[in-house]
């Protein structure tokens, strides 16, 4: 049976693949290293129960934790180091993208490099955080 | 000619006018909240390893009734235990991320999931899968809590009526996808010989994903229980060809609206890490066990339980339950 999957499709199946299992082999990782208390939390793991009854705005207020990108420069603790591969796998489809368009360019596809451009940015825009943070 | 799109249109479009008509409720509502109860003293561990086990058995179920694992996780898991909508959503847009990310490579390599049609797709519903979180996070819980529950009532109406094409007729394809060449062959192993499949209705459809998109944001479902009737039924694509795009297409729509969750605050890792491992485990056994069970006599039961999961979402929402 022969695949009928073009090159930007097997290319981006590719990149999407190792990162795949890049990401979800992290996710186990660092969370064996926060469960286990390798790297202490910034939320200790028994209080974390009386945070996730209530609404997002209430828990960030209450537990002092600061939304967006802020985990970044709290990377020391074992609960913030868990957003690395939980961040990873949410920008994965960015560089996929980023990657398909040099072939769709040789092809001149413009249409495809145009709607891939414009994905890219919606979902920079979406990560960056732009768009607001701190629930309700 | 619009005969599908209507029927389509039929299942979807009450869901949201009722949705809109039960959240005027919620809105009374809004103003007398019950007090939050206090949460039970468990160890750490307690509640991650109920998600964990959950989310195994949901995992198991997902596949073999052929849905994906977002869409029974988020009414299931903010109706029967005691995590805040919030975090359930965020915790659901991971675990349907997850699970497209894992099936995506291996659709896109047997040229079942095509780049194609999904890239144009996929920029209308992610774009408005931003739109959905925000509102959703906006939103007062009890008025989303309500919205759920109509809308997870809709997928219920939506599983038992959708009818399925194999091999739909599009005689000719619209001109837009056309232009974009949204077109392609696969093997289909059944009849032993190539497919070769195009498209119609191209703006229609894209008009569709508008609302697939909002939806999907904003309870943070997957939405692969509107995708594929929208490519099978409108686009006209192969069921196959819609099944597998529409799981591929999740890994772009819930990446915009998981980053609105994630820098809202809304994602918690001892939520999301063992509900992703154990959905995932589910997965690879519900696959193994799809092989020795009735696949009809399981999608009866998810039909069962996500009804009674949308009417408790419903009465949560209203202060009923």
């Amino acid at each position: 049976m022969a695949s009928h999957a073009t090159e930007e499709q097997v290319l981006y199946a590719n990149i999407l693949n190792k990162g795949m299992l890049v990401g979800l082999l992290a996710l186990v990782v660092t969370f064996v290293i926060y469960g286990a208390g390798i790297l202490s939390p910034k939320i200790p793991l028994a209080d974390v129960q009386n945070y996730w009854v209530m609404p997002v705005s209430d828990y960030l207020k209450q537990s002092g934790i600061h939304a967006g990108w802020a985990w970044l420069g709290n990377l020391k603790y074992g609960d913030m180091l868990n957003f690395l591969p939980i961040a990873f796998l949410s920008l994965l489809t960015i560089i996929c993208y980023v990657a398909i368009i040099p072939g769709l360019l040789r092809k001149k596809d413009t249409a495809y490099v145009v709607l891939a451009v414009i994905e890219i940015i919606v979902l920079i825009v979406a990560a960056s955080g732009m768009l607001g943070s701190g629930g309700h | 000619m619009l005969e599908k799109v209507l029927r389509v249109s039929k299942i979807l479009l009450p869901v949201f006018i009722l949705t809109v008509l039960i959240a005027g409720a919620a809105h009374v509502y809004a103003a007398h909240p019950p007090e939050p109860t206090a949460p039970a003293e468990h160890a750490w561990w307690f509640w991650p390893l109920i998600l964990l086990i959950l989310s195994f058995v949901l995992g198991v179920f997902a596949v073999m009734a052929g849905v994906g694992g977002g869409v029974l996780y988020v009414p299931i898991v903010s109706g029967f235990l005691p995590f805040h909508l919030d975090f359930v959503r965020g915790a659901g847009l991971i675990v349907a991320l997850a699970g497209a990310l894992a099936a995506g490579p291996g659709l896109l390599r047997k040229g079942m999931a095509d780049l194609r049609l999904a890239i144009p797709m996929a920029l209308i519903a992610s774009s408005c899968a931003i739109v959905g979180a925000m509102i959703g996070l906006a939103l007062p819980t009890n008025v989303v809590q309500t919205l759920l529950g109509a809308t997870i009532l809709g997928i219920v109406a939506i599983m038992l009526k959708a009818k399925k094409s194999e091999f739909p007729n599009v005689p000719q394809p619209d001109a837009l996808s056309q232009s974009l060449r949204i077109m392609g062959v696969y093997y289909e192993p059944t009849i032993k010989k190539d497919v070769q499949w195009q498209i119609h209705r191209t703006p229609i459809g894209l008009g569709l994903f508008v609302f697939i998109g909002v939806m999907a944001g904003m309870f943070g479902l997957g939405a692969g229980w509107a995708n594929v009737p929208v490519l099978n039924l409108v686009l006209g694509a192969p069921i196959k060809i819609s099944v597998a795009t529409s799981k591929f297409l999740l890994s772009i729509t819930d990446t915009s609206a998981a980053w609105i969750y994630l820098n809202n605050g809304a994602v918690l890792p001892l939520m999301v890490v063992p509900s992703v491992i154990g959905i995932m485990l589910g997965s690879f056994v519900g696959v193994k066990v799809l092989a020795i069970t009735k696949p009809s006599l399981i999608r009866i039961m998810v039909i069962v339980v996500l009804g009674i999961a949308g009417v408790k979402a419903l009465l949560k929402g209203l202060g009923i339950g």
